[in-house]
């Protein structure tokens, strides 16, 4: 043990050795391409030309003919996947900016200590956490309160996640005491004190709670196969699921593009599949950004 | 929520009227998001009571017959479709236990070892990505990279080798189920661990590299126990989710390998329930699953005091 010799120590560990260097890329390589090769083949292959994409007998990993959008032109042409594409646009921008409403309100509300019923509210929604109220019953109110068949379905039962109403109210809680009464004494009234003061405090993590609530909605599948039995009203993952996961043929009339010759299954299969993914890696950047700052991480800890 | 302890007094000598008036707009502000947990999060709870009824849809909750335990025999007697599920659900558990949790922590110890802030950033936004999919496109993707065409098939087939045959196939799809939850959540798994890891007192490593400790033995000794308390407390979170099984994840999936190898108990409950029309049955089976699991959250809770750990809350 040559407990006396001098170590170079970074961050109090000692300099990792070349071995362990060399492994360490290799394995961050390695998850990294894992995460990244599976998007660049669906990324190529729905813009590889017809042609291209038939002799390689489904899927090209380096496009070389050059770029052919004909398999877009075709999904966004009025059919199908297009009116799926307008309904999954309405359910993110209504959701999100009710949930975004119902979160922050309720999260202010129960951010003030000490006012009339506080602790029994906030008792509420930190219970509401540890159980689910089941798949059966959940259907039950659903169909109860008329809602079977609308999109309202897919928005309302998930438009308060207890867990977001904490990491906010957390936030709120945070904000400099100081502010807040001198506005107070100036008679500025609790909603003020909210919308003018609370809120823009706050745009970090209204920011990220709201691209949760965002990307949930974008992404929801599960409440849409539950309860909307009229396919016409199908977001975009039902969509996804019939033609790319079930492999169900799509016909020229689906797409709403009777009588053109269409481009290949699998290159209409993934441009369906990139524009499920292209607007979630849009507003990731955004998320990511806030990820550093530990604004979730930092919440949790209560 | 521990600041809640120390919240200055609440005037509670006024009278409740006097504390309305003064407080009503703070009330008005928590009314529409309690309406929507009291909705979709506590008035369903009452919707259990079918697990007692022979319910029938067109007669609702009020004119369908009580049969009182009768649903329940079905758990209790042990109907084979049922017992697949419980069986299915508990091994695909025990494979997420002891595969899939410790492997956000491998690539999080490896990450915090990084000397390169930037690198890390790099690589933390890249495996972040997949988390933020939909399952419906995780399994698309699956099989576009798996698939009977997809590109590593044609790849090994380019190349003279014989196809594997992963997607549809019924032995492996415990495997393809597994990769799947890994490639879609490993890297965001690694998040809360990075977080406690960057919390970890310097000069520990420091004292200890100056006693001698290489860097094995400082992640045994130092990083690890660091990380001891949040991995106590996923663990039961964990315990209270293993009842639930990737729902989703399966019913995308069920068509391709049948139900004998993928039925779990949501998808029995799914099943069974809004396609198979047992309602009473099926609301049978995921009351006791919801119970279950309240009592294996509140167990591993305790006994996480027991041990002198911090749990999820003290109460």
């Amino acid at each position: 043990m040559s407990h006396k010799r001098q170590q170079v120590l970074v961050g109090g560990m000692p300099m990792p050795g070349r071995a362990e260097r060399v492994v360490k890329a290799l394995f961050l390589t390695v998850i990294c391409g894992v995460v990244v090769f599976p998007f660049i083949g669906v990324i190529s292959t729905s813009l590889a030309s017809p042609e291209e994409v038939i002799r390689a007998g489904g899927f090209v990993m380096f496009p070389t003919d050059g770029i052919d959008l004909s398999a877009y032109r075709s999904i966004l042409s009025g059919g199908t996947v297009t009116q799926a594409l307008v309904v999954s646009g309405f359910i993110t921008a209504v959701g999100t900016t009710l949930a975004l409403f119902l979160t922050c309100t309720l999260g202010w509300a129960l951010s003030r200590r000490g006012t009339f019923g506080n602790k029994p509210l906030l008792l509420l929604v930190l219970i509401s956490l540890l159980f689910n109220p089941g798949l059966i019953p959940t259907y039950l109110v659903v169909q109860q309160f008329g809602l079977l068949d609308s999109l309202w379905a897919v928005i309302l039962p998930v438009s308060v996640s207890a867990f977001n109403v904490i990491v906010v109210r957390a936030y709120f809680a945070g904000l400099p005491a100081s502010v807040l009464d001198s506005a107070r004494i100036d008679g500025a009234s609790e909603w003020k004190l909210f919308w003018h003061i609370g809120l823009p405090l706050s745009k970090a993590v209204v920011a990220v709670v709201g691209l949760f609530y965002g990307v949930g909605y974008w992404n929801s599948f599960f409440g849409a196969l539950l309860y909307l039995n009229d396919s016409s009203k199908w977001p975009l993952q039902l969509v996804l699921r019939t033609y790319v996961v079930n492999g169900v043929e799509i016909g020229a009339q689906d797409l709403g593009a009777a009588g053109e010759a269409l481009p290949p299954q699998t290159s209409i299969q993934m441009a369906i599949l990139m524009i499920s993914v292209v607007p979630i890696l849009c507003v990731y950047p955004f998320i990511q950004r806030h990820f550093a700052k530990g604004v979730l991480t930092g919440a949790v800890k209560g | 929520m521990t600041d809640t302890d120390t919240a200055p007094p609440p005037s509670r000598n006024l009278p409740i009227r006097t504390r309305l008036r003064r407080d009503y707009a703070v009330l008005l502000l928590a009314l529409p998001g309690m309406l929507v947990i009291c909705a979709f999060q506590y008035y369903p709870l009452w919707g259990n009571v079918i697990a007692f009824q022979d319910y029938q849809p067109y007669l609702g909750i009020n004119q369908s017959l009580w049969t009182g335990f009768e649903n329940f025999k079905t758990i209790v007697d042990g109907d084979p479709e049922f017992l697949n599920a419980v069986k299915n659900t508990l091994i695909l558990t025990a494979i997420q236990t002891v595969i899939v949790f410790p492997a956000p922590i491998v690539v999080a110890l490896v990450l915090h070892s990084l000397l390169s802030n930037r690198l890390r950033q790099i690589v933390q936004t890249i495996i972040y990505v997949p988390h933020f999919m939909s399952w419906v496109i995780v399994v698309a993707v699956f099989q576009q990279v798996l698939g009977g065409t997809g590109m590593i098939n044609n790849w090994l087939r380019g190349h003279g080798y014989d196809p594997i045959h992963i997607i549809g196939n019924v032995e492996a799809f415990r495997v393809l189920l597994t990769s799947q939850v890994m490639w879609k959540d490993t890297g965001w798994a690694t998040i809360l661990f990075l977080a406690v890891l960057s919390q970890i007192d310097r000069s520990l490593y420091e004292a200890s590299a100056a006693d001698g400790a290489g860097r094995w033995r400082q992640t045994w000794h130092i990083t690890l126990p660091g990380l001891k308390p949040i991995i106590i407390l996923l663990l039961i979170l964990k315990l209270g989710d293993s009842l639930t099984v990737g729902f989703e994840q399966i019913i995308l999936q069920q068509p391709a390998v049948g139900q004998e190898a993928s039925e779990v108990l949501d998808t029995y409950v799914y099943n069974n329930g809004i396609i198979g029309g047992d309602w009473g049955v099926s609301a049978a089976v995921g009351l006791v699953k919801s119970v279950v699991a309240l009592a294996l959250v509140l167990g591993a809770n305790k006994l996480a005091h027991r041990l002198g750990e911090e749990g999820v809350y003290r109460g």
